[in-house]
Parts: C-alpha cells; structure tokens; sequence
C-alpha cells in the first residue's frame, strides 16, 4: 500500500485543486456574471418616438421628423464602381475611402453609419439605386423639427450622447440621442421614452441564431411623453422681432403663477440648425468662443447686469419694511448726493427737482438717485455696525430670489450678486461705512441681477409679497404639473402693506414719469426705467466707455396682473428709449392681441445697434477686418 | 489449479464499466451540446461530429468483444510485437502520414482517419509492464535497467515529438509513476518537478532573481551541512558544491534563452497568457479567456442541456475536442464538472486498487499504466480547460471528441479489466 500512497495522494491533489478552481470561477465568480451582457446575446433596440411639445395654447413647437442615413456593413460590401457610387452620394473618392476605412476599423461584420441625414430628395432617388451596391442600405432615424424658428434658448437641442455618459449609464448607448440644452436636457427623462429591447441569441460571428430564453424578457419601447410649456409661442415671437438686431434679455412672467410666458435671449438663432446634416458645421459656428454674438449664451438667464434703477424700489421697500422712511419721508436733492467730503465723492442725480423735498413716489417716477442713497444709507446704519446693516438688507434683497439661482426648471443660469457685510469686510485693506457702499442704492455697484430674477422681482412686486418660482413645464401629458416647488408660493420678507406705495409709484411712472412715453392706453402699466452705466474698459489699448444698457421692468394691468416682464437691452442708452417701449409693445400684444402703436413697433422693430457692438469688439479678434 | 472460464464478461469490474459507460456516454451529451447547429436534428448525421462520434461509441462494443475474447496470457505474449507494431506505425507517419494542423500525425483512409499516438500509449504500458515483469527481481538499482526502461519510453515520445505533437508526448512522463511504483527513486520526480518550477518562476520572476534567490537557499543549506558535518565535509565536498552552482546558473539561463529564443512563439504566449505576463482576450489568449468565462457562467447548476447560450454560440473553439469540458461547466454547473472530476478520481482509484490486488506484476504494472496516462491526460486536458495549465492540445479521455481517442482509451481499459478478471487464475 505504501508504494501506492504517491499515485493515490496526486490524484487526490489535482482533484481537489481543480474542484477549488472551479468552486473559484463558478461560485465566486459565477455570481458577477451577467446572463444578459455578454457576447452571446445580441440586444436590439427598437426606438421610441421622443415626446412632442406644445406652447401653452396647443400650438405644436417641437415635432419628429425622418432623416435617412446610408449604413455600410463592411464585410458584405462587394467590389463596387466607386465613381458612380460617389457621384450618387455627393462625395468624393476620399471621403468615400475615408468613411469606409471608418467603418472597416470599427467592425467589419457591424453596421455603421456611412453618411448621416440625407437630405429627403436625395432619400427617394437613393432607394431605387442603392440595391445595386450589396452592404450599403438606408436606416430610417426620428430626429427633431421645429416647425417655428423660434425660442432656441429654450429648446436646447439633443446630439449623441458622450462616450463617458454611455459607459456610466446602462441606458444610453454609444451613438443615441441626449438632451444636451434647453428643456431637452431638463426633461430628458418624460421626452425620451422607453426603448424596447429584442433579446436574442447570436454566435460568435454576430449571427443571431433565435430568440433568447423565448422572448419573455423582450419589451415594447413606450413612447416619450408629450409636454406643455408655460410659453405663449406667439409672444416669444413678437419679442424675438423686437430684439432684432439688439443684444439683450427679455424675460415675461405670469404672476399668479410662475409660469414663464417668454424667455428671450438675443441674438439667438434658428433652431432648426441643430438638426440634420449641417448640424455639426452650424454648432461650431454658433458656439465659437470667439464669436461676439455668442448665440448660444442664453442671455435671459445667464448674462449678469447691474440692474440699475429698478433696484431703487427694493431699497425702498426694505426702508418701509425696516422703517426707516415711511410714505411721508422726504429729502432733498441738489442735482445730486454728496456722500463723501471731498468734491468726486458725489453721486449725480437728473430728477431735476432741485432744492424741493421729494416723496418716495415722485423719487419712484422720477428715479431720484439722492432719495434711494438716504435711504439706503438709513437702513445700512440702522444698526450700530454697517455690516450688521448690510447683513440684513442683503437677506431682505434675497428673500425676492436675488443674489442665487432662482431654481426654475431650465438646466441654465447665474447666481447673480447681491453683497453683503461679510462680502466688504472680506475685501483686504478696505474700511468701508454706508457711503462707500452708496451705489448698491441705486442698483449700480457691487449687484447684478440676471433677467429672469428681475422679472421675478417684479412679478413679487406685482403679486404684494410673494412670488412662485419661475417655471416653463406647465404639462407632462396633459397633466398638469404638481411640484410643490412650482405650485407653492414664496414670501419675501417685505410685508404686503408696504407694497402700495411702491405700486402707485410705479404706475406713475408711466402716468408722468420716465416711462411717460410708453404708456398705453387703456392698459394700466406699472414699471420702473433703469439706465446703466458701464465701466471703463480697455480696448486696443483705448479707454472706452460703452454706451448704457437700457433697462426696464414692469407689470400690468395695476389690479390683478396679468404679466411681470423684465426687458435689458444692452448698450441701448436711457431706459425709457428702447426698453421702455418693448416692454409696452409686449405687454399690449399680450393682453390685447393688438397694436396701438405701428409707429412705435416699427421704429423698434428697424433699430439696430449693430454698430453700437461692432465699435466695442478688439479689432484684433474682429473677423474680417484686417 | 483453475482454469479460465469460458464467458468473456465473467470477473469483470462491473464498477469501471459503469464509470467508462457514465463518462462516454455524458461526453457525448457534450459533444452533442458543443457541435450541433440548430438546424439538424438527426443523431446519425455523418457529416456532423455528434453523429460521428456516435458511430465510433456504436463500434465500441464490437472492440470490447474483441479484448475481451483473447486471454491475459496473449496480452503479455504478444506485448513484444505490439509495441514493435506501433513503432513502426509511429514511422510510417512520416511517409504515409497525412499532416494536419501542422503535425503529420495521421492515417488518412479515406472515410476515416487514425492517430496512431492513441493507441501507442497501449502497446508501451503492455511493453513497460513486459520488461518489468519479465525478471523476478527486476532491480532498479541497476541503471541497465533504469536505461532499459527509458528507451521503451521514450522511444515512441520522441517519434511523436517529431510529427511535431508535443502534447502527446508529454503523456509519457506519466510512467515515471509506474517506475517509482516498481522502485523507481523518487529522486526523478523530484527532479522534475523542480526543473519545471525554476522553469516556471525564471519565465515569471526573470533569471536574475531566481537565481540570486536560488544561490542564497543552497549557501543557507552548504551553511547548515557545515555546521552539523563541521570542516571536513567542506574538505571532500566543495568540487560538489560549486559544481550544483555551476549548473543551476547554466539551468536558469538556458531556460531563459530557450523560452526567449527557442521556444515556438505561439507557445511562448501559451506560457505568458497563463502567468499573465501578457493579457489578450482576443488573440493568443482567447481561447483560454473564453474557456474560463464560459465556465464561469455556468454557476451552480449551469444553465442546463442544450441552453449554454456562449457553447450554442461557439464562443470556445475547439469546444467538442480539447475544450469539451468547458461545455459540462457552462450546462452543467459547478455540480456537473465536479462530478465529471469525482468519476474521473474514483476511476483511477479503482484501477489503482485494483492492479495492487494482481498477484502477478504484469497486471499490476499494466494498471499503474493506465492510472498513470489517464491522470495525465485529466491534468493536463482539465488544467487547461479551466486555465491553470498552458494550452496544450491533448484529449480528455472518453470524454473528448475523436475515434481514435476514444478507441485508444477503450482498449487501454478494457485490456485492464481482461487482466483484472484473470487476475485470480493461473497464467
């Protein structure tokens, strides 16, 4: 037995080693594996229809279209007269060899695309020849139509979704479809819909040999879900014509409820341009960096501005609410406000009541800059420390959704500025009190505000004290939305009594004051011109100062409004001469459905500052002027 | 004294045959599973493997007949002339031979083809066993004998080695066990298995280390002779010393300039892919990735008969041949192959315990023979299959794919269970 013992203890070895490797690789790596991702079952998708949209009137804005694509297998492709197959293509020799030798590199017994988005008279001529030509064939692709040239910024677009986001999300596949901007990306989710998915069994050579597991696993693909915008399409459009040959933001809002009735960003572009076959040469054109429209630069939401003289009614609201100045307060204004002893340490005013006590509503009406910088000075110093002051100004100035993102629903956006106590005491070597502050009382300074916030302001102004976070989903397949964060109203620190003065003060602006030449008849119109100043910057080496941006915000009718809608147009000068009377065409058009003044729309409509823009570009980044 | 009774099944191990019926028979399931096309349905479909194999288990019993028919004593008899025969067809090869896949090992007859190196592995047991037994006192201590044994060996391992089919020949180290079991220095095995070892760990670790490592372990062990032996071992002893040195620096980088230089780069990469020197999943290392992944994915249970998706997909090649055992562990599971290497233990077990109970050393020798080639065969086909082993092309015993395999192995065997049955009888 003895002479046995070696043959026997290796047999018993090797077998128990090889009973531990297969332990090793069935049971403890047997369990990560996946019975459906692997070699030996093919998935196949079939593709749902991503959702459609409609404005908040029914009218359909973002639809489905066919594009066609040539798809090339390579391995079944047959020796074939280049020549002719090109000139049937539209391309020549070298991008046919180009794209093929594409293709071969990425699998030679795979489809691929060939040629992306034929055009559709190509499509049909194609069909009848393409037989000829063994391993080419057409695949039909849903892509987007935008039956109206309009409202890109708030459209976004979709393009193939990133290599990393595919590897990462067991959803996508490498070449599908993504929301990349606009509601397309935000709601991406609802739009995209549910692919099906075949499961099959295939062989090592990608032959599909039957269904897999009998099919109980495959799925029908659901489509998108359709969605409504809070968007009066109409409106959009007529603002978009307004801002024509402008650069700016316009932004319109519904008080009673959030919903945004236009989002305007100028210049923007058509956005049929991001589809089809010229996609990829457009997308570059339209967002190079270097070029000075930036179109894709969704100005309404993320363009920073000082918001100038409209900020004069938060000031005046917190004096109320704090009470350092009541309806009765007066001051007075010598052409101006000196806050400091030397002679430059004085802040300009053009209200041109010099030398009278002036009341919160005339110094509203006239935008009296000396009134607002009292004020503000009062409630800066109402506590002992002025940064105990400006802490509490600036939380009052926020509780209006200022100086954050208001977190409305479009994947876009700035925080905007509003400083505070900590923010100057931050600043190195700088001691600073109410008066070297002084320029946050009349909007100017160290606070920026985007569009949307001001009309946002605005809407809060209009609603006495509350607002409803903006918001462009009104629908999800005829549902209306139920997000408390859309559906529940916000206060604002300011107490609703404090609001009528500042409302009565802002219709007189359009009674008697700045915005006096804008007014409509018949349509109560409360609102508030802003003028901004620029800084000084340096181009090709020249201290240039440019021209103000033109601000204005506003809401009607006085009594339950309608509409709160915040117009900047940059580089337009006085606030009353461009952004005033935009405000006005829009807000007539619509609540009427009317124009009462052609003249004024058509002036607008003519007026360009093209030349305003091109006067501030370096020459030296100027295309085409070298 | 008792004669050899007249039925040809009488005293046959009922336990072997069970086991050689349990593993041709779920082999061919495999085969089965591994090569059909979801088109045939038909078993004796010539053209196809299964419908193939099927017919070379049907001729089986007829062979098993036959073994069986002829006496123990023809088999010791005639080992001589066998094992002569099958040399000479081991160099007919080289004339008449028809070269597949780059190795000229086989016999073309038109509608069927024979690897003779299937059946010589018999007829050198039968020889082996001869020469053992042939003297009463056959002494290993004699290395006339030692020699002797060696050239009835490896004779036929080197005619192989020349067709080339390295894989084959390697099955004849199997009888250093049969030699060690008849007195054999274990001394040989060793010496084997450390070659492979430093062999194996140059490959891995680099020359340099190992032999730096190596010199150190041998002066930590001349360190401890001294001590325990004192000066005068050095005195007589340091030629050895310095010689052992000598050779193990000439071993290490010989072996490294055999496997960079010599060595076949195909089977190169057959080393590197298992050491994991070089990953390619989809190259040289395929068919080792997709063996074990194949396995693997079979779990527990497996996916049962006929629903291996990556075996009905032929994702491993060579599936029905060489990797049939990857088959049994996607279909089967963990619980199928560990029972197909329970059958193959338990088989070799009993033919082990067995050939001890032969009072005659024929027998016995024989036995250890065919323990010795199967267990050899196990090793070397299943370590491969599940990626502890190199590639090397051998078949898993009548499990595998192959006339001429599976009628190698049957009379392989069934020339046992005639010894066996006979084994109480008086030659």
């Amino acid at each position: 037995m003895q002479r046995s013992f070696l043959l026997y203890f290796s047999i018993t070895l090797v077998g128990v080693l090889f009973i531990g490797r297969l332990f090793q690789l069935q049971i403890l790596r047997g369990q990560k594996y996946d019975p459906i991702n692997n070699a030996a079952v093919k998935t196949q998708y079939d593709y749902p229809e991503r959702g459609y949209v409609y404005d908040r009137n029914g009218t359909l804005i973002i639809a489905n279209q066919l594009s066609y694509d040539v798809m090339v297998q390579p391995n079944e492709v047959t020796p074939l007269d280049t020549l002719e197959f090109c000139a049937l293509l539209k391309i020549d020799k070298a991008s046919f060899l180009k794209r093929f030798n594409r293709a071969q590199n990425y699998a030679s017994y795979l489809p691929s695309v060939f040629l992306k988005q034929l055009a559709k008279e190509d499509y049909a001529y194609l069909q009848e020849k393409l037989h000829h030509y063994k391993g080419f064939y057409i695949q039909k692709r849903v892509i987007r139509e935008y039956p109206i040239k309009s409202a890109a910024n708030i459209f976004g677009y979709i393009s193939e979704v990133s290599e990393s986001k595919a590897k990462k999300n067991v959803d996508y596949q490498q070449g599908e479809l993504i929301g990349k901007a606009g509601i397309e990306k935000e709601y991406e989710a609802y739009l995209r819909g549910t692919k099906g998915k075949k499961y099959s069994h295939k062989n090592r050579f990608n032959k599909v040999t039957g269904p897999y597991k009998n099919g109980v696993l495959d799925t029908l693909p659901s489509n998108g879900k359709d969605l409504t915008l809070t968007i009066d399409i109409e409106l959009q459009q007529y603002a978009e014509s307004l801002m024509k040959g402008k650069r700016g933001g316009i932004v319109a809002i519904e008080p009673s409820s959030g919903e945004i009735l236009a989002l305007v960003s100028a210049p923007s572009y058509d956005p049929n341009m991001l589809v089809g076959r010229k996609r990829s040469k457009n997308s570059v054109l339209l967002m190079n960096p270097k070029n000075p429209d930036k179109p894709t630069y969704d100005r309404s939401l993320m363009a920073q501005y000082a918001p100038g003289s409209p900020f004069k009614m938060m000031n005046a609201l917190i004096g109320l609410q704090e009470n350092v100045i009541n309806a009765n307060t007066a001051f007075r204004c010598y052409e101006g406000y000196q806050y400091g002893r030397r002679k430059n340490e004085f802040m300009g005013c053009h209200c041109g009541i010099i030398g009278n006590p002036i009341y919160l509503k005339t110094a509203i009406a006239r935008s009296c800059n000396s009134y607002f910088a009292n004020t503000f000075k009062r409630i800066v110093e109402k506590d002992n420390k002025p940064s105990e002051g400006l802490n509490n100004w600036s939380k009052h100035v926020k509780s209006f959704g200022l100086g954050d993102y208001l977190g409305y629903d479009l994947p876009a956006g700035a925080a905007g500025r509003i400083p505070t106590g900590v923010f100057y005491d931050n600043r190195i070597n700088y001691r600073w009190n109410a008066s070297s502050v002084i320029s946050n009382a009349i909007g100017q300074g160290d606070v920026e505000t985007t569009p949307i916030q001001l009309a946002n302001f605005t809407a809060a102004i209009a609603n006495k004290g509350f607002f409803y976070t903006p918001h462009i989903l009104k629908k999800v397949a005829g549902e209306a939305i139920k997000n408390k964060k859309y559906t529940v109203p916000k206060k604002t620190s300011i107490a609703a009594k404090h609001f009528e003065p500042i409302i009565e003060a802002m219709h007189e602006v359009f009674k008697t004051g700045t915005g006096k030449s804008s007014q409509i008849k018949g349509i109560e119109i409360c609102g508030k011109t802003g003028t901004v100043e620029n800084s000084i910057k340096i181009i090709d080496g020249v201290k240039t100062q440019a021209p103000d941006h033109s601000i204005l915000v506003a809401f009607a009718p006085k009594d339950n409004p309608k509409i709160a809608i915040a117009v900047f147009v940059e580089n337009g000068g006085y606030g009353s001469t461009i952004a005033a009377p935009i405000s006005s065409l829009i807000i007539e058009k619509y609540l009427t459905e009317k124009i009462s003044k052609p003249l004024v729309e058509k002036r607008i409509l003519a007026l360009s500052l093209q030349e305003v823009y091109d006067k501030q570009k370096s020459k030296e980044i100027a295309p085409g002027t070298k | 004294m008792r004669q050899e009774r007249n039925n040809i099944f009488a005293g046959i191990d009922f336990i072997l045959v069970f086991l050689y019926l349990f593993l041709v028979g779920f082999g061919w399931l495999n085969i089965y599973a591994a090569s059909r096309t979801t088109e045939d349905v038909e078993f004796l479909n010539f053209s196809t493997e299964y419908g193939k194999q099927l017919i070379f288990i049907c001729l089986t019993p007829p062979l098993i007949v036959l073994i069986l028919f002829f006496n123990s004593k023809f088999y010791e008899k005639f080992s001589v002339i066998f094992y002569a025969f099958s040399i000479l067809s081991l160099l007919g090869l080289f004339v008449f031979g028809k070269t597949i896949n780059g190795a000229t090992s086989w016999y073309n007859f038109g509608f069927i083809g024979l690897q003779p190196s299937e059946f010589v592995k018999v007829f050198t047991a039968l020889a082996v066993a001869k020469l053992l037994s042939d003297h009463r006192q056959y002494n290993f201590n004699l290395i006339k004998n030692q020699v002797k044994a060696f050239i009835i060996i490896f004779l036929p391992a080197f005619l192989i080695i020349l067709q080339p089919d390295a894989g084959s020949a390697l099955i004849y180290l199997a009888f250093f066990f049969v030699l060690n079991r008849e007195g054999l220095s274990l001394n040989y095995i060793l010496l084997g298995l450390s070659t492979l070892l430093i062999f194996i760990s140059t490959i891995y670790f680099g020359p340099e280390t190992i032999i730096t490592s190596l010199f150190i372990l041998i002066t930590f062990f001349v360190i401890l002779i001294i001590k325990k032996a004192g000066k005068r071992y050095l005195r007589f002893n340091w030629y050895k010393i310095v010689g052992v040195y000598l050779l193990l620096g000439i071993f290490v980088f010989s072996t490294n300039y055999f496997y960079k230089h010599v060595l076949a780069s195909h089977q190169k990469d057959r080393f590197d892919i298992l050491l994991g020197i070089k990953t390619d999943n989809k190259g040289v290392g395929y068919n080792s990735y997709q063996s074990e992944l194949t396995i693997s994915s079979g779990g527990l249970n497996g996916k049962g008969f006929l629903n291996g998706d990556l075996t009905q997909g032929d994702f491993v090649p060579e599936q029905h041949t060489d990797y049939i055992f990857s088959t049994v562990g996607e279909e089967w599971g963990f619980i199928g192959a560990s029972l197909v290497i329970i059958a193959f233990m338990l088989m070799m077990y009993r033919i082990i315990y067995l050939a001890e109970t032969h009072s005659n050393k024929f027998g016995r020798v024989y036995g250890y023979g065919l323990a010795s080639i199967l267990f050899f065969h196990v090793i070397v086909n299943i370590g491969m299959v599940i990626g502890l082993l190199p590639t090397v092309g051998i078949p898993l015993p009548f499990f595998s794919y192959g006339g001429s395999s599976l009628w190698g192995f049957t009379i392989l065997l069934f020339i046992f269970l005639r010894l066996d049955a006979h084994k109480n009888y008086d030659w």
